[in-house]
């Protein structure tokens, strides 16, 4: 398949056991469109750890694709407690993930750092109190980096 | 080195049947924080952690991991070895704790890179 491509995944705050699935639904799309390898391995991460910030923080989200012949793009919408100061963030090792979570081996502030090295563009905007945007592009005119 | 070899020379104990142990092994890595596993785990290794709730085995799918061994004898969810079924990835226990695990993985030639 080569022309563009769009879907969405409904996503739902603390549901751990289905948590993943939307990234690993995203991946087998990928795979049957035939991008190369490591561009899906890039998405699959990137998209990931998306996926379990929406599961962690939020009551619930949306995972939106479109994949055209130039791009994958994945914005993730949230109602979650948004974030106060995304450069803060960004740090890795910066995480308010409680304990429970991070006894899980979530919340190790890796995340959002981890989205940007897979991705080609990271676009976080964030309304405290309303929910979280998280939109990522990865360049598919390009084979790795 | 096969996973089945590795699983023969460390008496792994394995959750999953039917997964495929004919896989190659190409290295190895050890973590409890799953953004660590994603980020820098290779591809192909097998992977040493205490975490045994399902969502490990999203990571080790996602990553393209070649099994799970869970160290000191924990022993992995329900949930877990349903989802590893599914998706065909091995989970393996061990007695040994990580450190010692670890290690023998070292010495049977696996490495992180």
């Amino acid at each position: 398949m080569t022309g563009d491509e769009d879907g969405v995944f409904f996503l739902t705050g603390k549901d751990f056991a289905n948590a993943g699935s939307a990234s690993s639904n995203l991946k087998g799309i990928l795979e049957k469109r035939g991008i190369p390898a490591e561009i899906i391995r890039r998405a699959s991460i990137a998209a990931f750890e998306a996926e379990m910030n929406v599961i962690i923080y939020a009551v619930a989200g949306m995972m939106h694709y479109t994949i055209t012949p130039e791009r994958i793009k994945v914005v993730l919408q949230d109602m979650g407690p948004g974030i106060p100061d995304i450069g803060l963030a960004m740090q890795e090792g910066y995480s308010t993930a409680p304990d429970y979570i991070r006894e899980m081996g979530f919340g190790s502030g890796m995340g959002l750092p981890n989205i940007k090295r897979n991705a080609d563009k990271l676009t976080i905007n964030s309304v405290v109190g309303e929910g979280t945007t998280v939109e990522f592009v990865i360049s598919l005119e390009r084979s790795g980096r | 080195m096969k996973l089945f070899e590795l699983v023969e020379s460390l008496s792994l104990d394995v959750k999953t049947p039917g997964a495929d142990l004919t896989r190659e092994v190409t290295g190895g890595y050890v973590s409890d924080l799953l953004s660590d596993v994603i980020g820098h785990a290779p591809e192909g290794a097998v992977w040493v952690t205490l975490q045994a709730h399902v969502n490990i085995v999203a990571v080790a799918s996602l990553k393209g991991l070649a099994g799970i061994i869970l160290a000191n004898n924990r022993s992995p969810e329900e949930g877990t070895l349903r989802k590893a079924s599914e998706v065909n990835v091995p989970v393996m226990t061990s007695g040994l704790p990580a450190f010692e695990l670890v290690g023998r993985l070292y010495a049977l030639g696996l490495r992180c890179r």
